[in-house]
């Protein structure tokens, strides 16, 4: 490939030192796919984090009891048959035949029970499972049961909860481990599609796996993260490239297959080369989300919230950070668009805008014009223009804004601490949600409204909580749809958070490169790479 | 000799202990939680807290850094808060590939810019001079990424000779290795052959106006004897200086390159560590650049001994 090499060897020929080698005959090259994913991985546990470079590797070594296909249905997956009793109180789970961890020993029932219970001690969705469950017991080998305290209509949403925390199962030994401690490399042992290379594991240089064999993938096609997981090449690497640049060189040079998330200033350079293409695999996309902090003045007040709601338009947004309308969508619903919740039900008088509007509800609300932190993130370029329209339209309708900058990791480290506001804390931070984490009303982070207990920002509202739970409760797909609207039309009142609209993120490969499968996060089964 | 050796490295503990507190203490009052970056985006407060518990980051200021001094006089540096690995795991895993670029770097720089701040000196005034000393002053006003991303553009892409990016081990494949590394130790060298060259140039100009130059001459050497051996050695105590500066310009050219290129060195580590917060990191590797710049520069002062008799220790 490289000219310079090959001069170098021509010389080393022509000295005569190269025949020996000459006469040797070609290896078999591995298929290997070599990809640069959004992160490097640091951390090898994903029930201890919540971060999503952790998730997709949990998806490559470890395997679900359950998955969430392409038409948002969740499927058996490790699981080979369940039953739920009549009175809805006692849940079955037979695993399949012939699952086996990567160092051979057979699944068992008790692993995938300890695997539970230290998902459900990390997990918001699973901790309110937990909360409905009676207890966890083996019957045999393969069976487990689950007796619930009381009817649980999210069972099967939890257990196939497609975005972070998965609940991966993994050995009972890991799975043993304190949920606030990460496990050890050498327990990275899964029933996945691919086993982890762990001696050629480098920080900051690559992450390798290599295809299962001991894998036994289901029968059905595959669909979204349920299905056959079938691996058609024999390794997979990631490879730490921090520089959006240099991916993109090293991509139209060949020397890598994939860029998990391309920057988008540069996608229309890639446009125009023949030997990539752009893979849009994340339909459910993302979505930007202001957040309120309800601990202190002005935003404990409804009203004002409603205020905001009322004066921000989606599409300056969208406009300011992707550009590209193929990339973004308006979308007034809370639960992401083209998803079974999605509703536009109580949001006709928000999202448009209307300073006026939102000047008198300011009035009426009684905001006295003391200025509010607007958090502004500078480091992540899909974030970092968020801040200033936000600024616009809240001094459009009567704000008076304070925006103060910093990196990435410094607004994280802000958000957390419910310090008062001249003492170093915030009013308003801006974010990006994966689609695939805010699909309900209990799995949508933001809409826990628990107080101390709820994700920063602190909402407090009984209310709310009280239609989760009613939601949670309900096993009735139209039932559930109608709680998820009448919370959409009291949350526009009083809102936890402000969505934003949608917008998309196009992996880009070399045309090498096929079959790269639709779903909410980035799976490497069922691809394979031409010669 | 020994005498002064002696004490210049026993003059490195208190310059380590300022490094030390400086650092320590810079961090802990920035801006950043590493452990709400560990715990990520959807977590709670709680799940925060009890992470900073684990790291022992609730503890007063005074307690963490009286256990970090501690346990690194019992040689434990701590363990990176990230990658469940000891800091000296991660920087001896990081060492090579910033070292072989700063070797790389220091040759081409020093076997470039002497020859031709010589000649410059050697032609003062000349059309060489002004094409060296143009080209030192490009190369000093260009940032080190722009080098980077030209090189790229022109040898890995139009060309196709070299590779854009990564590092091989030179145990595994020595001529990859060499692929890899001359992208990155061009794009390094470009600033310090600048700065090297202009001061060679004024360096020489100076001792070629000296009588003993002029005896040389007389004598009927050859130039090149006369630049070598007479000129360059009574110029090179004023170079030697300027490359021992230069360690420090390596070190954080070192972070840019190794991004621009993707070569996994200590220079991308302590960008990394910064990012995440990883204090452990950060302070271990920031003292050890502190060692090795002091270090590399007592071997420049004892290296002087070398070219000039006059200076003893």
């Amino acid at each position: 490939m490289f000219e310079f090499r090959k001069s170098v060897f021509a010389l080393a020929l022509a000295a005569g030192i190269g025949g020996v080698a000459g006469a040797l005959p070609a290896p078999v090259a591995a298929q290997t796919i070599k990809a640069v994913m959004h992160s490097d991985v640091k951390i090898l546990d994903p029930i201890w984090t919540t971060a999503y470079i952790q998730r997709n590797f949990g998806y490559m070594v470890w395997d679900t009891l359950f998955a969430m296909d392409e038409k948002f249905e969740v499927k058996p997956q490790m699981v080979e048959k369940y039953d739920v009793s009549a009175d809805k109180l006692t849940w079955t789970f037979t695993l399949r035949d012939g699952l086996v961890w990567s160092d051979g020993k057979p699944v068992t029932s008790e692993d995938c029970i300890a695997s539970i219970k230290r998902w459900a001690a990390k997990d918001s969705m699973g901790q309110k499972m937990m909360a409905s469950v009676a207890s966890l017991d083996k019957v045999d080998d393969k069976t487990f049961k689950m007796k619930m305290k009381e009817p649980y209509g999210l069972v099967l949403q939890s257990l196939g909860k497609p975005s972070s925390n998965v609940p991966f199962m993994m050995p009972k030994k890991t799975a043993e481990t304190d949920p606030n401690t990460q496990i050890k490399v050498e327990d990275v042992i899964g029933s996945g599609p691919f086993v982890f290379v762990a001696n050629e594991w480098k920080p900051g240089e690559k992450v390798v796996f290599t295809k299962n064999t001991k894998y036994k993938p289901r029968s059905e096609a595959p669909s979204g993260l349920a299905g056959g997981k079938v691996v058609k090449v024999d390794r997979v690497e990631w490879i730490a490239m921090p520089d959006p640049q240099t991916q993109i060189a090293a991509l139209q040079n060949g020397e890598i297959d994939m860029i998990e998330q391309p920057s988008t200033d540069l996608l229309p350079l890639l446009t125009k080369d023949k030997n990539v293409k752009l893979v849009e695999f994340n339909p459910l996309g993302n979505q930007y989300v202001m957040r309120f902090n309800q601990a202190f003045k002005p935003f404990d007040n409804a009203k004002i919230r409603h205020a905001v709601m009322v004066a921000f338009g989606q599409e300056d947004f969208l406009k300011a950070t992707i550009g590209n309308p193929k990339y973004y969508k308006v979308c007034k619903p809370v639960f992401i668009c083209g998803t079974p919740l999605a509703s536009e039900e109580g949001m006709k008088d928000v999202l448009n805008q209307n300073a006026a509007k939102a000047k008198e509800l300011l009035k009426e609300a009684g905001y006295d014009g003391t200025p509010v932190v607007l958090l502004q993130s500078t480091d992540l370029q899909v974030l970092t223009n968020l801040a200033p329209v936000a600024k616009s339209q809240l001094e459009a309708a009567g704000f008076k804004v304070d925006m103060q900058s910093s990196d990435w990791q410094s607004v994280v480290a802000r958000r957390a601490k419910k310090d008062p506001i001249d003492k170093g804390g915030w009013n308003l931070m801006l974010t990006s949600w994966v689609a695939a984490d805010i699909l309900n009303p209990v799995m949508a982070g933001f809409f826990n409204a628990s107080c101390d207990k709820a994700m920063f920002g602190w909402p407090c509202d009984p209310e709310i909580e009280k239609m989760r739970d009613a939601f949670s409760k309900e096993s009735d797909p139209a039932k559930q749809k109608q709680i998820a609207i009448d919370l959409q039309k009291y949350w526009v009142d009083h809102p936890t958070h402000v969505n934003l609209g949608q917008w998309y993120q196009p992996a880009v490969q070399r045309t090498s490169l096929d079959g790269m499968l639709t779903a909410p996060v980035p799976v490497f089964w069922n691809m394979t790479k031409k010669k | 000799m020994l005498d002064f050796i002696a004490r210049r490295l026993i003059a490195i503990i208190p310059v380590l202990a300022v490094v030390a507190i400086f650092v320590f203490l810079m961090l802990r009052l920035t801006p950043g939680d590493p452990a709400a970056v560990i715990a990520g985006d959807n977590a709670t407060s709680d799940q925060i807290a009890m992470i900073r518990g684990k790291l022992g980051l609730d503890l007063p200021i005074w307690q963490q850094f009286a256990i970090w001094i501690g346990d690194m006089l019992h040689g434990n540096f701590g363990e990176s808060f990230f990658f469940k690995k000891t800091v000296v795991e991660l920087i001896q895993q990081r060492l090579e590939p910033t070292l072989a670029l700063s070797i790389c770097t220091l040759i081409i720089a020093v076997f470039t810019a002497v020859p031709l701040g010589v000649l410059a000196a050697y032609r003062q005034g000349s059309w060489i001079d002004r094409i060296v000393m143009g080209f030192s002053v490009l190369g000093f006003s260009m940032p080190t990424f722009v080098i980077g991303y030209i090189l790229i553009y022109i040898f890995a892409i139009n060309l196709g000779w070299l590779p854009v990016q990564g590092y091989v081990r030179i145990g595994v494949d020595f001529w990859q290795f060499l692929e890899r590394m001359v992208l990155p130790s061009i794009t390094l060298a470009i600033v310090y052959i600048a700065l090297l060259a202009r001061i060679t140039r004024a360096s020489i100009l100076e001792v070629l106006n000296e009588d003993y130059i002029r005896t040389a001459r007389a004598k009927g050497l050859s130039t090149r004897v006369v630049l070598m051996r007479h000129a360059l050695r009574n110029a090179a105590v004023p170079i030697l200086t300027v490359i021992g500066i230069g360690i420090a310009l390596l070190i954080g050219g070192a972070v840019v390159t190794e991004s621009v290129y993707g070569l996994p060195g200590l220079g991308r580590l302590t960008v990394e560590a910064v990012l995440s917060r990883d204090f452990p990191t950060i302070q271990a590797v920031i003292l050890m650049f502190s060692v090795v710049y002091v270090v590399i520069n007592l071997l420049i002062d004892i290296s002087y001994t070398l070219f000039d008799p006059r200076i003893r220790y």
